[in-house]
């Protein structure tokens, strides 16, 4: 018998609290990696569990612990359910703190989504919860090798293509180890057998040359793109293009952003949910349905050995405070909301939301007449990195082919580009957008139209996009955040080690779910 | 005809540059990579002022800005200080990506301004002093 049959017995003999214990003294229940939907075995007896925030942790718990027989309120700030799970589209009032108010414009079908906008593979849940509750999902496009690389001070300030940059940098570097291998410099990290095949794999790794070169010819073409393509018949022949040299590669610092779709979350296959990132809220919404009061501002929590109290406003009609009670608490309200809202937690916990402050962030789109980044420039998705402040320019993964109009990403950036940005009127931060990708992008001038700019320190309901944590913060006090405190437990991504990720708020939730429910089931 | 229409230009440049300052008071750049504001006006409102405002009252949503207007808490530099170069729940460290000068420069405006009067400014060493 394996282990994991052995766990299905003892759960299914003892009950999944005993099941818990035997995981956890085998050292297995710190997993986190998803294998699929939660089964709550064992009858709750109609307890009540009162969750706070309608983002995908609050909305996940709700459903999970409404199947499992609870009894299931939840209360949200906003009028709609989602939190961070967002899309804006045209038609949509957007005000943010201070009163700043937009109002979106965008064509019919197209939106931005001002928070999470990419789902890799890999991220189980999440796509599980897409399949379950039936949001059709499409491939959103990373890493896009006619896309560009783009300093301001290099090349002109004219842009590179990933393609170029890429097949470039690799072509030098292995270019300059075979040399060095050959000149027996590397004698002492690799044997001589080795030295032979590497040499070998830096020839077809970056395109040298029968002389172990890198240098303008139809084989590099073959990676970095042509002047002119091969073609057909008397017109065919193709003219290769000059690769950028070593020194002005070096200099460019353009190779800064070439590893970005190498890391994890950002390999294919990626997805993204048709027609807006917020369809995924609005699934979980309508799934819900009464279940969740909206329009409610979390003012006070408080909780004793019966139960547990929150008292809470109605933004729309205003009035006395209301309440409402329950067994028990799931919180998913941000770390940095939370941290002002007074709540009967001991010490331990506290500390832990206090500790934790939220990082920068701002996303701008703009809609444009027509989507000349794929008529004029073959660019289908992916994104262009720049060293200006809007730092990236993201192009749709969806509705090729369309005339237009057309809406990208104009900015997406973080930490001092992104203070800055907040700090600005929000027509003030679509203006300086559209200045910067002009110098990318010269048809900027002529086909904008307009612009909506969401920065997260200026979102009413969170106060930053996500919880910072660093390794120290962590040692010292995720634990206590995550840690049931007498008939409250926190969820959220904040609570994760999958920080600003969609994941991480689900699998979040899905743990302190399991772990109230085992409290309940003891209780 | 000639030094009419010149009125008319004067007045339209004068009203053209009164709408200017009128809709943005501070000219405002994001600077690339880190913060390149030095006076204390242009930091707060380069920086300070996306959460606590431009009118430093703050702000209320889900949770709340607090406001720099007229507030008792700035009479000791130390706790703007220390809020500055730290952080405090809500309130994100900046001690890392702004200089001594730079932190004095915010603290002292700030504390001189929106309402409040207090006199004695904060040197850079002070703040070198108060970084942990």
């Amino acid at each position: 018998m394996n282990r994991r049959s052995l766990f299905k017995l003892i759960g299914s003999v003892a009950g999944s609290a005993v099941m818990y214990q035997a995981m956890s003294e085998l050292g297995h229940a710190g997993e986190s990696g998803y294998t699929g939907p939660l089964a709550l075995s064992g009858n709750p007896k109609g307890a009540s569990v009162l969750i706070l925030g309608a983002g995908l942790a609050g909305m996940c718990a709700a459903f999970e612990l409404r199947n499992a027989g609870y009894e299931v309120q939840v209360l949200e700030y906003n009028d709609r359910p989602g939190g961070r799970n967002w899309s804006l589209y045209g038609g949509d009032t957007y005000t943010e703190m201070g009163g700043f108010t937009q109002k979106v414009e965008f064509a019919e079908g197209l939106y931005l989504n001002p928070g999470p906008w990419r789902m890799p593979y890999h991220h189980r849940a999440l796509l599980d919860y897409c399949k379950r509750l039936k949001v059709t999902l499409e491939p959103f496009t990373q890493v896009n090798y006619a896309a560009y690389m783009h300093s301001s001070t290099a090349f002109g300030g004219k842009p590179q293509t990933y393609r170029a940059v890429h097949a470039d940098f690799n072509g030098h570097v292995a270019e300059l180890l075979a040399k060095a291998a050959n000149q027996n410099h590397l004698d002492q990290a690799v044997s001589r057998e080795d030295r032979e095949i590497l040499v070998e794999a830096m020839r077809g790794w970056g395109a040298l040359d029968r002389n172990y070169e890198y240098k303008k010819g139809l084989l590099t073409s073959e990676r970095r793109g042509y002047v002119s393509d091969p073609g057909g018949g008397l017109t065919s022949e193709p003219t290769p293009s000059e690769p950028l040299a070593l020194h002005e590669l070096m200099q460019s610092r353009l190779w800064r952003s070439i590893a970005a779709g190498h890391i994890y979350e950002f390999q294919n296959t990626i997805f993204q949910p048709v027609g807006g990132m917020g369809m995924i809220g609005r699934a979980f919404g309508r799934e819900l349905g009464n279940l969740i009061r909206y329009n409610a501002k979390v003012t006070e929590i408080t909780q004793d050995e019966t139960g547990v109290t929150v008292a809470y406003q109605d933004t729309k009609t205003g009035g006395p405070a209301k309440t409402a009670q329950a067994a028990w608490c799931i919180c998913t309200i941000p770390a940095s909301i939370l941290s002002q809202i007074p709540m009967t937690v001991g010490a331990p916990m506290k500390n832990a939301i206090d500790a934790l402050y939220y990082d920068s962030a701002i996303k701008v789109g703009l809609q444009f007449k027509r989507r000349f980044w794929e008529q004029d420039e073959s660019i289908y998705g992916g994104i262009t990195f720049t060293d200006l402040p809007n730092a990236m320019i993201g192009y749709p993964s969806t509705g090729y082919f369309n005339e237009g109009p057309g809406v990208l990403l104009g900015a997406y950036t973080f930490g001092a580009n992104s203070f800055q940005y907040a700090a600005m009127p929000p027509d003030e931060r679509v203006r300086k957008t559209v200045e910067y990708g002009s110098q990318i992008h010269p048809q900027y001038a002529t086909e904008f139209q307009h612009g909506v700019a969401v920065a997260w320190h200026r979102v009413p309901w969170t106060l930053g996009c996500a919880g910072h944590w660093t390794e120290e913060l962590r040692a010292r006090h995720f634990n206590d955040l995550c840690a049931i405190d007498g008939r409250i437990v926190l969820a959220g991504e904040h609570a994760s080690r999958l920080p600003a990720w969609q994941e991480g708020a689900i699998l979040s939730s899905l743990d302190a779910v399991r772990r109230l429910h085992e409290r309940v089931l003891a209780a | 005809m000639r030094p009419r229409l010149d009125w008319v230009f004067a007045l339209i440049g004068v009203v053209g540059l009164w709408v200017v300052l009128a809709r943005a008071p501070h000219a405002q750049e994001i600077y690339a990579g880190g913060y390149k504001q030095q006076s204390g006006e242009d930091i707060y409102h380069g920086i300070c002022q996306g959460c606590h405002m431009p009118d430093a009252k703050g702000a209320i949503g889900a949770g709340a800005y607090p406001a720099l207007a007229r507030d008792s808490r700035l009479v000791a530099a130390i706790y703007p200080l220390t809020v500055v170069l730290n952080g405090q729940r809500a309130m994100p460290p900046f001690g890392a990506d702004l200089s001594d000068d730079q932190v004095a420069n915010v603290i002292n405006y700030v504390r001189t301004h929106f309402g409040n009067h207090y006199k004695d400014a904060v040197t850079p060493a002070a703040v070198k002093a108060a970084r942990r």
